[in-house]
């Protein structure tokens, strides 16, 4: 009756892996942007990087460093067969996302309460290379919160999946991209987290 | 199922793995209260690719892979090394 289905597995990883790259390459942009007028602008860099709280990145770091241990283990709980489990610990990840956008919300509405908005009379007030340093810091930790919450969307999409047996311990392919995607979420938060909130301390 | 599927990877391997990634995050911070001029950078790089070396090989199961996805990563590392490359090779020569 039910014909065999053919999963291509490797085919469906390795097409995630290869959109990841192009993830890798558009944020790599971002940094050398950075790194060129850190190059230009040391010290209106520093300056400028004074103004970060490194509470507000350090615990956005250590969120999304447990969020990603949270998706990983969600993987081995499917496989073995532990649903439950495995949708708890997704649960959790989606709370992470949130953690980490709350953070942001009152990082940047602090910042912008201060004036330091792209585009502000205070920036432009600035010297050039700080409001080089703001406008590249909002492109960046902007397009990476988009990503956070395209991430838990898709997370959440995923626990969906599991709920109704259409993702299971003999067919979690999508839960594995899903937490491809979300452990690249964290991999570039890993580089912007030093660069923006410590190298100017 | 034909395929060959990867191994599982156990609970203690990612709680190890979460671990050593906590502590390099502590590193990174107590290193970047001293002033060691331009070394901060590059202290502050290495500890960075040290914990995306080791989410990518464990947390994203690349250490499982076939050399198919070890290759194709390489070469993405290896474009964006040329396009960081040849853009201080203009900015610093110029």
């Amino acid at each position: 009756m039910s014909g065999h289905v053919h999963k291509d597995y490797t085919g469906a990883k390795f097409g995630m892996w290869l959109f990841l790259f192009t993830e890798v390459l558009l944020f790599g942009g971002l940094f050398i942007l950075y790194s060129v007028y850190l190059a230009r602008y040391p010290k209106e860099f520093i300056t400028a990087g004074k103004e970060l709280n490194v509470w507000f990145g350090g615990g956005n770091t250590l969120v999304l460093l447990t969020s990603s241990l949270f998706v990983a283990v969600s993987i081995t709980a499917l496989r073995r067969g532990a649903k439950k489990l495995c949708l708890g610990l997704l649960g959790g990840t989606i709370a992470c996302a949130a953690i980490f956008m709350i953070n942001k919300y009152f990082e940047w509405s602090a910042k912008i309460h201060h004036g330091i908005y792209p585009g502000s009379a205070h920036l432009k007030e600035l010297q050039p290379g700080e409001m080089v340093f703001f406008n590249i810091y909002y492109l960046t930790t902007g397009l990476h919160g988009i990503h956070v919450v395209i991430g838990g969307l898709v997370l959440a999409w995923a626990m969906l999946l599991i709920k109704s047996d259409r993702i299971n311990a003999d067919d979690w392919v999508i839960l594995e991209n899903a937490g491809l995607y979300w452990h690249l979420v964290d991999l570039i938060w890993i580089f912007i987290f030093p660069l923006y909130y410590l190298i100017l301390h | 199922m034909s395929e060959e599927h990867a191994h599982i990877v156990p609970y203690k391997t990612f709680m190890g793995i979460w671990i050593a990634l906590l502590i390099l995050t502590g590193v990174t911070v107590w290193v970047a209260q001293y002033n060691l001029g331009p070394l901060n950078i590059w202290v502050a790089l290495s500890i960075a690719t040290l914990k995306s070396a080791l989410v990518v090989a464990v947390f994203m199961h690349m250490k499982y892979e076939s050399w198919l996805f070890k290759i194709a990563l390489l070469s993405a590392l290896a474009i964006l090394a040329i396009f960081i490359g040849l853009t201080f090779f203009d900015v610093l020569y110029r």
